[in-house]
């Protein structure tokens, strides 16, 4: 078992199985003080609204109190306190720290300066585990399988890091993938020769209307305007990448839209009613994968 | 016997040859061998068949071990390490690329905690390639040779 949480590939395909299964559990009863003797450190570096609440929900569930600061603004960091000195105080109050920072591989970091658990809440535009976990269970609830699944990636396939850690977890399950994106957004090679490596197909376009009729899951990303050197690109690219009510007609029963969130355009507001809209659902799964991976790393593994 | 009269023989120590003329102050870098107190000989830009221009170093009475010397493999692939006794090569070693780098290069991602904060790099290094590429620990980004910036006065 390891000891802290930074990229996904530091799970197993056993500890996903492992966390999911947790997650499962305290679904049907949240409420499970299970660590009243436990103090969590909550150390954002920078803000972040449903990553922090979830994290904070889940280790209130678990009845363990909470200390930290959601802005690094009022901290001795602005005293110029380096990032080891602040883990090293951190880690002499707390049993576990959950971090969200804006440097890439500040996470990686702190666990190897913490005396105690750390959990990567995001590290720039490096790793977010957390996130990739409850896709995860998001995609098992809603297909109750992980296995044998299409899975339609749409939007910023190049700088979205919640795709490629969906992408390298869900490659223990045999999935199919196709990447809806257009030709600035593309997939980068590294991961197509990683899925080339493993055997796992995958196709790509640029037609959003394509891919939705025999995908299991369709997995929209924010197309963000930093990344266009061109306004008027932009423009054109956000209402092309863009997905409507009246797109799904011939989509699967079972075919679920998920988001990692915050939505702008990309998913039109009259999809929220739909059968297939889970994105909202997916935000409040955070909670109970969040308390499974806590459980795990405090060295709980059966309820 | 021409190129012996540039850069004197040594007793004891260690020659490398076959460094790329424009890589000499790295691998001088590398090997910290500006805090040295031994006695060294350097010549550059010598003629040389396979590299055009090339570098050596002689180092009086200093033998590295394996995997400090290896550490130059990654900007002189090329170079040859010979083991002087008494004015003989007693070994000739052979450098390969070590698979992991400490302290060495520096990350070429800006927003990597490594360039920010004072941290000693480490990279893992991948070779299913010709070209080396070095992946941070850190920041998880690669690094490829024609981007790598070593770090001096290490």
């Amino acid at each position: 078992m390891p000891k802290h949480l930074i990229s996904i590939h530091d799970f197993s395909k056993e500890e996903i199985l492992k966390a999911l299964s947790l997650a499962e559990e305290f679904e049907k009863n949240p409420s499970r003080p299970i660590f009243r003797d436990k103090v969590i450190a909550s150390i954002f570096f920078e803000p972040s609204t449903r990553t922090r609440l979830s994290f904070e929900t889940a280790a209130n569930r678990l009845g363990a109190r909470v200390i930290g600061f959601s802005d690094a603004g009022n901290t001795s960091v602005t005293k110029g306190e380096t990032l080891k000195d602040t883990i090293k105080m951190v880690s002499n109050y707390a049993d576990l720290i959950v971090m969200r920072h804006p440097l890439e591989g500040s996470a990686r970091y702190a666990s190897e300066i913490a005396s105690v658990p750390v959990i990567n809440a995001g590290d720039g535009a490096n790793q977010h585990p957390t996130q990739t976990l409850l896709d995860l269970y998001s995609i098992l609830k809603t297909q109750g399988k992980l296995t044998n699944l299409k899975i339609n990636m749409v939007g910023d396939l190049k700088y979205g890091r919640t795709v490629h850690s969906l992408l390298q977890a869900m490659s223990h399950f045999s999935p199919e993938f196709l990447f809806t994106a257009p030709e600035e957004l593309k997939m980068p090679n590294e991961y197509k020769e990683y899925l080339n490596k493993l055997n796992i197909p995958f196709r790509e376009t640029t037609n959003l209307e394509e891919g939705i009729s025999d995908s299991d899951i369709i997995y929209m990303t924010r197309v963000q305007q930093e990344r266009f050197t061109d306004a008027i690109e932009y423009e054109r690219v956000k209402n092309v990448y863009s997905l409507r009510q009246d797109m799904l007609e011939n989509a699967k029963p079972n075919m679920k839209i998920l988001h990692p969130l915050p939505r702008v355009n990309e998913i039109s507001q009259d999809v929220d009613n739909s059968k297939h809209a889970y994105y909202f659902d997916q935000a409040g799964n955070g909670v109970y994968t969040r308390m499974a991976i806590i459980t795990m790393l405090l060295g709980v593994n059966e309820l | 016997m021409e190129k012996q009269l540039k850069v004197s023989a040594i007793k004891n120590g260690t020659v490398l040859d076959h460094i790329p003329a424009d890589q000499l102050f790295k691998v001088i870098d590398i090997l910290g061998l500006s805090r040295s107190g031994n006695q060294i000989t350097f010549g550059t830009n010598l003629e040389s068949k396979l590299l055009g221009k090339k570098a050596i170093i002689k180092i009086s009475d200093k033998f590295f071990k394996d995997d400090d010397i290896n550490r130059i493999a990654l900007i002189a692939p090329q170079a040859k390490i010979n083991i002087i006794h008494d004015f003989e090569v007693v070994e000739k070693r052979v450098l390969s690329i070590p698979a992991s780098i400490e302290g060495i290069a520096k990350c070429m991602n800006p927003a990597c905690v490594t360039n920010h904060q004072n941290i000693l790099t480490r990279f893992t290094t991948i070779t299913d390639s010709p070209d080396v590429k070095l992946l941070c620990r850190y920041c998880e980004k690669i690094t490829d040779l024609k981007n790598l910036k070593i770090i001096s006065n290490f």
